[in-house]
């Protein structure tokens, strides 16, 4: 109550005195902090915080449980990350998945958008159904896909069999070489709509004159597509494909359910790799390490990925 | 002019299979799920599955509900996204006004906080969260995740209340002013009917965010008898595959439930926003 009450004659006084502002604009005037304090607070305690001590811990041999004392021990967890195979292969996996999931949501999202944004039937069906793997919760998109893609209860292999593209059964998610396809193709279904209807928003955005200038001066669909909509749509292209990248890198949820991480580790994403060996080894500061070298590398890649389109809009 | 409408129509046919392809990919898990959650025990154990079920049935329904403790786990997942619903608004309203009425640093840091809670890997911050509730004694507590789950979504219901803020022409609350009312009465009797509306739609985002959350509370709730819904959820599939796949099918369609609600709800204002996220971003 004393909180919510605190604004009242900060702010009056505040107004009584136009007084000069240090720095301008960018002043942080009191009121605005009084309300934001119950915002604040718990964000610095449960999230800025936890993320700092996290990122401590990433130096450390903290470990779960235990009545060890932790110890600050530099870069060793960085060293050890570098000679573990299973880190490594965990991370290439996660690459694969994050690189192929993105671009064929981006693929497949911008055809979706470019056909719903022209004059068809069906469109509201696609328009609908495109909410739907969106609002569905991740847990049971996995469910839905084990439903799926089972051996012998599933109706993918039904399918398949039924138009004589196969004679025995596959085994989707415990199959080595391919789970992984598999599972990226869940990825895909469940991220597209999303892509999609941000797409079509941006290619809402895009001046109709503009395609009808380029189709008089004689410039085909893919001309039209390349030189006026992709130029226009950029910006939307730019951040849905960044944060398409960075969600799916940190993918854990949708691949817990599906896989495991198995079969064999085939389709560990680092996720799954660093929650394992911190909730089921109790390795937190390893664990922790990994959340920082993957956090490096994803801001890397975004870096080099921003700083090309950056070049190419210039 | 006869070659380009025959182009046309070759596009057109073109197009039109593409869209059968788009929609045949996006409906044929959640066709299978519905198909899979009316069949009998009988029918999903034939070799040569069937789209529509031959004899539709609720038993899968009825044996939902009463195994694995779905009823159990649905009342505490609901207890726990309407107190993160209520507590997310709660923290975040009060904010979202000073963000959108006072230019502020704490507007960039605040955007910046949004941006950087989507880069910054969970595994970085749920092990000290751990750790932080441990000591205060919340793990495999409801609260706990409560907690958890109303801080995760606060940047997001922020951008999307202080959205909502700037809506409400400044005007208003200065012709109200004007004529006497206080800042307390504004507030109350002018702005917050306008931003009933936002109100509404973030409690149904919290709500939703909360409801479908797997992962804090994997790590949080240990103890069966407090999982919340999406933990019994996967309890149907046992380590050696799905296990019960009627019931399973069932339980997962009454648990997208309420997430498909808010959305058809929501569609249209989400739309804008993500993109306008999407372009300012």
């Amino acid at each position: 109550m004393s909180l919510t009450m605190a604004p009242r004659p900060a702010e009056k006084s505040e107004k009584s005195r136009p007084g000069p502002r240090r720095g301008g604009a960018g002043t942080t005037s009191r009121p605005a902090l009084g309300l934001m304090l119950p915002a604040l607070v718990p964000v610095v305690l449960f999230s800025v915080a936890p993320l700092v001590y996290g990122i401590y811990l990433a130096f450390t041999d903290a470990r779960s449980g235990r009545n060890v004392d932790t110890a600050f021990i530099g870069l060793e967890n960085f060293v050890d990350l570098a000679a573990d195979t299973d880190f490594w292969s965990s991370f290439q996996i996660g690459l694969v998945w994050a690189v192929s999931v993105t671009a064929l949501q981006f693929a497949a999202g911008m055809g979706l958008a470019l056909l719903l944004n022209q004059d068809l039937r069906l469109r509201w069906l696609a328009r609908t159904l495109a909410m739907v793997p969106w609002a569905m919760p991740p847990v049971i998109v996995g469910l839905m896909w084990k439903l799926v893609y089972h051996p012998n209860a599933g109706i993918l292999n039904a399918t398949l069999r039924d138009l004589g593209l196969l004679s025995g059964d596959i085994d989707w998610l415990n199959d080595f070489g391919i789970a992984l396809p598999a599972i990226i193709v869940v990825g895909v279904w469940t991220g597209m709509p999303q892509t999609t209807i941000v797409l079509l928003a941006g290619l809402q955005g895009v001046p109709k004159e503009l395609h009808e200038a380029a189709e008089v001066d004689g410039a085909g669909a893919w001309r039209r597509f390349r030189s006026v909509t992709l130029p226009q749509l950029r910006p939307v292209v730019v951040t849905i494909t960044s944060l398409n990248f960075v969600w799916n890198m940190n993918e854990f949820a949708l691949v817990y359910v599906l896989t495991q991480g198995g079969p064999g580790g085939r389709t560990r994403l680092p996720m799954l790799y660093a929650y394992e060996e911190a909730f089921r080894y109790g390795f937190f500061g390893y664990a922790a390490a990994m959340g920082v070298a993957i956090v490096l590398v994803v801001l890397a890649v975004l870096g080099v990925y921003l700083r090309r389109q950056l070049k190419d809009a210039q | 002019m006869v070659i380009t409408k025959g182009r046309r129509a070759g596009g057109r046919a073109l197009q039109y299979t593409a869209l059968l392809g788009y929609l045949a990919f996006l409906a044929f898990p959640l066709v299978w799920l519905v198909s899979t959650a009316f069949k009998t025990s009988r029918e999903m154990a034939r070799l040569d599955p069937t789209w529509i079920p031959l004899e539709p049935t609720l038993d899968n329904f009825v044996q939902a509900l009463g195994e694995q403790d779905i009823i159990g786990a649905a009342q505490r997942s609901l207890v726990v996204a309407l107190a993160s619903a209520v507590l997310v608004v709660a923290m975040a309203l009060p904010a979202s006004y000073a963000l959108a009425r006072h230019r502020s640093r704490l507007n960039a840091a605040a955007l910046g906080w949004v941006l950087v809670s989507q880069v910054f890997p969970f595994i970085l911050l749920i092990i000290p969260l751990f750790m932080i509730l441990r000591q205060l004694g919340l793990v495999n507590s409801l609260a706990g995740l409560v907690i958890v789950h109303a801080t995760f979504c606060l940047p997001f219901v922020l951008w999307m209340l202080q959205g909502y803020v700037r809506g409400v022409p400044r005007e208003l609350e200065e012709a109200a002013g004007v004529d006497g009312a206080g800042r307390w009465r504004t507030l109350w009797s002018v702005v917050a009917p306008l931003l009933a509306p936002g109100v509404v739609a973030a409690l149904m985002f919290g709500f939703v965010s909360s409801w479908n959350e797997f992962l804090f509370a994997l790590i949080l709730l240990k103890d069966p008898q407090i999982q919340t819904l999406p933990l019994a959820l996967v309890r149907f599939t046992g380590p050696e595959g799905v296990v019960r796949l009627g019931p399973l099918a069932a339980a997962s369609l009454m648990a997208t439930v309420p997430s498909l609600v808010f959305f058809s709800f929501i569609q249209r204002r989400l739309k804008g926003g993500m993109v306008a996220g999407a372009v300012k971003g």
